[in-house]
């Protein structure tokens, strides 16, 4: 019984703080994507007029992990199948958060684009039950550049 | 040492190629912040101290490469590629690999 109340509470929790946490990173998240509109970003490998430029490379990587609440429903959802759009959230995160901080970087590096863009996302430790997503760490990275 | 991820450096030509030189680190993370990272699997958000853990073991990884591109001479590291893989629980492999080139 006890064991049953412990559980509900601590979906609860997870639930709570959980939306929370992903409104507001998704708020901050909007508001730092519009200031960094001016830098570019490319998956093109090969940088035009490149001989005037100068690059380096940065990247910036995050590691979210995922609440109770949302593990749980994406237990429940394994069972019938189809889109987890629990975790669909979580790497969207992930991923735009990285991005951002590899454009940090190539802000304070004075670079207008990057170039070659990469994302790679690894999954850190298993979660609660074995075999969850847990957390997921997202790289991204690229070659920034500026003129010389 | 010039350090990009595409095949050139740009704004200078590259004369010579020396091969693949690569780095690699292996880290677990600590007591404190596993405890930290289970509270944090309830109520879900930014693990900071994985995230630092990583990006730090990533400059390490970055770093050990540059080291061995020295050693055989050269000025630049281009095509660089990062990878990460669980070697055990608790532990996490992080790889960067690149070639090693000399420009003008």
């Amino acid at each position: 019984m006890y064991d049953l109340i412990f559980f509900l509470v601590l979906l609860l929790l997870g639930y709570v703080f959980g939306q929370h946490a992903e409104k507001k990173h998704f708020r901050s998240i909007i508001e730092r994507e519009k200031q960094l509109r001016g830098i570019l970003t490319f998956s093109e490998r090969r940088i035009p007029d490149e001989a005037n430029l100068q690059g380096t490379l940065v990247s910036g990587s995050v590691v979210i992990s995922v609440d109770f609440f949302k593990n749980f429903v994406a237990g429940l959802r394994n069972l019938v199948g189809g889109r987890v759009s629990a975790y669909e959230s979580l790497l969207e995160r992930a991923r735009r958060e990285a991005v951002l901080r590899m454009k940090e970087k190539a802000q304070d590096f004075g670079a207008a684009s990057v170039w070659n863009v990469r994302l790679e996302t690894a999954s850190i430790g298993k979660g609660r039950q074995q075999g969850g997503v847990g957390s997921v760490e997202v790289v991204a990275y690229g070659t920034a550049v500026k003129p010389r | 040492m010039i350090v990009t991820n595409i095949e050139t450096v740009p704004g200078k030509a590259i004369v010579k190629h020396l091969g693949l030189v690569s780095g690699n680190t292996v880290r677990s993370k600590h007591a404190g912040r596993d405890l930290m990272a289970g509270l944090k699997n309830i109520f879900g958000g930014e693990l900071k101290g994985y995230t630092e853990l990583l990006t730090e073991s990533r400059d390490e990884a970055v770093a050990r490469m540059i080291d061995q591109a020295r050693a055989v001479g050269a000025n630049a590291v281009v095509n660089v590629r990062f990878s990460t893989s669980s070697v055990a629980a608790g532990a996490a492999e992080l790889f960067a690999y690149g070639t090693a080139v000399v420009t003008e």
